[in-house]
């Protein structure tokens, strides 16, 4: 702990007249869950497209493990080890799950790196695939790995969603509101899930809008409102503070 | 009175032999292997039985080159999501090539065909490449286009022989290696393209029509993938051109003519997309079938036509999804 992973540095995005972010500026330590919260068109999703090389920022810079990575493409970004989900769900629906995690297992990355954990050839990309969904929960004895990924209930996209970005054996994680549209049981499998990626060493940048579960698993939230950071700290502080508050649910005017 | 309702029963090798491999028994591998047994046999055995009808036997020629420029579109349609509006870009440049390569360096047909489909391909591919990063229809506009830019700009410097093309381009020996050649890189590119299909590489060009955002964010060049895919389709397509050159001994505009970029399209809508058996299907059914119309004269257009929305509005799935289904399921009549 206390390494820096990421570094955001003073990042601006302006679409047209609309300014996206303003100056933004943050740093993830290596090994922690950073929440990131914010009213709807805060800025978040363009703030993960910034860093994930999906819109190219106007100005600043991010630095991953002090590498400069700014408007590189999401490929190359990726490969760097640097993964993230989508807010909107969409496994590749023609294939079946597990032929989903081959996309990621053929990146350049991944064949690198070989085999799952470190344990196990490379040979055969389908058993690492089958492997890695059933850390996630997809059953095999219950063949759900090998379903039609259109078939799969929305819990088990989200994971399998989770699990395209494991392929990529990724060192941070961007996960784009994971929990949303769940009911509370997926929420209560999903949980553990990331904790135990946490636990194993991972670094993870959540975006969410389910606050309860999110405090209860980020180690420090930034909060967003109109494009800038309105603060950062520890989930108490931020749960306390007025601005915070008052960006959630408005100021009176009168 | 007594209910009676229709009930579809799945026969059940096919599921058991996609990525589990349990074949039972000689009956199930025959059952397997018989579609294809059917296919081989039969288009090598063509020729053969039409040998009577000199005139049937060149429209084989023309048969098997579209229907590789079906399974040319087919892959990039439905496996990779480019719509090619344009195989006639990858005829022209193969055509025009074989036939430079067979006069101005004097290369022996079985050399200038190779090489003209290797070299086309590779043109196609980098005429194209501007167009690959961008989502959309911009594909398809760029490949419409530019077999039409092509014939202008031949047609306006008058180079390459102009209006009148090349003639004097030197044919294949015997009729029937014509024949025998055009067959077997049909079968060649067929069961290539399949197992292309479903290996890695092919699952990640499927990725990528169903979600290029994902594909990227996978670590994957979208862009590469994507070239790598249009060269796959251009090799069928130049082939096509620089056979065609040979066949007929000339190269000409009609090389870039509309005609093969929407002949292909209307073949793989009737065969059933996404099989790649079902653009061969649908172009051994289109290619004869204009061939038998030519009675008709101008009308022919029109019989085609109607023929074709007909075959749209009653059987939009194509005849081979339609044919798989019937294969693999068998239907009884059960008691409510």
């Amino acid at each position: 702990m206390g390494e820096i992973i990421l570094e955001v540095q003073n990042l601006s995005k302006h679409f047209g007249g609309l300014t996206a972010l303003n100056n933004v500026t943050f740093a993830v330590k290596k090994g922690e869950i950073f929440g990131i919260i914010g009213p709807n068109g805060s800025g978040k999703t363009t703030l993960i497209n910034c860093i994930s090389g999906f819109v190219r920022p106007d100005e600043g810079r991010i630095y991953f493990k002090g590498r400069d990575i700014t408007g590189l493409p999401p490929h190359k970004i990726a490969n760097y080890g640097l993964a993230r989900t989508f807010q909107i769900v969409r496994p590749y629906y023609s294939l079946p799950a597990y032929k989903n995690l081959i996309i990621p297992l053929f990146s350049p990355r991944a064949r690198k790196m070989g085999g799952w954990r470190g344990g196990g050839k490379y040979g055969d990309r389908d058993a690492v695939a089958v492997d890695i969904l059933e850390e996630l929960g997809f059953e095999r004895d219950s063949r759900v790995p090998y379903k039609l990924a259109s078939s799969l209930p929305a819990g088990y996209q989200k994971r399998l969603e989770l699990a395209r970005c494991l392929a990529l054996r990724p060192e941070l994680i961007m996960c784009d509101e994971i929990f949303a549209g769940l009911s509370m049981s997926e929420v209560a499998t999903l949980v553990p899930l990331i904790e135990k990626l946490k636990m194993e060493g991972l670094t993870l940048i959540m975006i969410e809008h389910r606050l309860k579960e999110l405090f209860k698993l980020a180690d420090r939230v930034m909060v967003l409102h109109f494009g800038e950071k309105i603060m950062e700290g520890e989930p108490y502080e931020v749960i306390e503070d007025e601005r915070v508050k008052k960006a959630y649910i408005g100021e009176e005017v009168f | 009175m007594e209910l009676l309702r229709k009930e579809r029963v799945d026969r059940g090798i096919k599921v058991r032999t996609e990525g589990i491999y349990a074949i039972s028994g000689w009956q199930e591998m025959l059952y397997l292997l018989m579609p294809r047994l059917l296919l081989i046999v039969g288009l090598l055995a063509l020729p053969l039985i039409l040998g009577p009808f000199p005139y049937w036997k060149r429209v084989i020629n023309m048969m098997c080159a579209y229907a590789i420029l079906s399974l040319s579109f087919d892959f990039l349609a439905n496996y990779v999501g480019l719509a090619n509006l344009g195989s006639a870009l990858f005829t022209g440049i193969g055509g025009y090539l074989s036939a430079i390569f067979s006069l101005k360096l004097g290369l022996p047909v079985f050399l200038a065909i190779p090489l003209a489909t290797l070299m086309g391909a590779v043109l196609s591919t980098l005429l194209i490449l501007p167009t690959l990063p961008l989502r959309g229809v911009y594909f398809a506009i760029v490949t419409l286009m530019l077999p039409l830019l092509f014939c202008r700009i031949i047609e306006a410097l008058n180079i390459l022989g102009g209006t009148n093309g090349i003639s004097g381009v030197p044919g294949f020996e015997k009729a029937f290696v014509e024949e025998y050649t055009v067959i077997l890189v049909l079968l060649g590119f067929l069961f290539s393209l399949r197992r292309l299909v479903n290996e890695d590489f092919g699952l990640v060009l499927r990725g990528i029509k169903d979600n290029d955002q994902a594909v990227r964010a996978s670590g994957i060049n979208v862009t590469w993938m994507k070239a790598i895919a249009v060269f796959v389709a251009a090799l069928l397509g130049s082939f096509v051109g620089s056979y065609m050159v040979h066949l007929y001994m000339w190269a000409g505009l009609s090389l870039f003519a509309l005609d093969f970029s929407v002949i292909p399209i209307a073949s793989v809508v009737i065969g059933g997309g996404g099989t790649l058996v079902g653009g061969v299907i649908g172009s051994f059914i289109l290619v004869p079938l204009s061939e038998a119309l030519r009675a008709f004269g101008t009308l022919r257009i029109a019989i085609y036509c109607i023929i074709l929305t007909v075959f749209i509005v009653f059987k939009s799935e194509g005849i081979m999804i339609y044919l798989q289904r019937k294969y693999h399921q068998f239907e009884r009549w059960v008691k409510v």
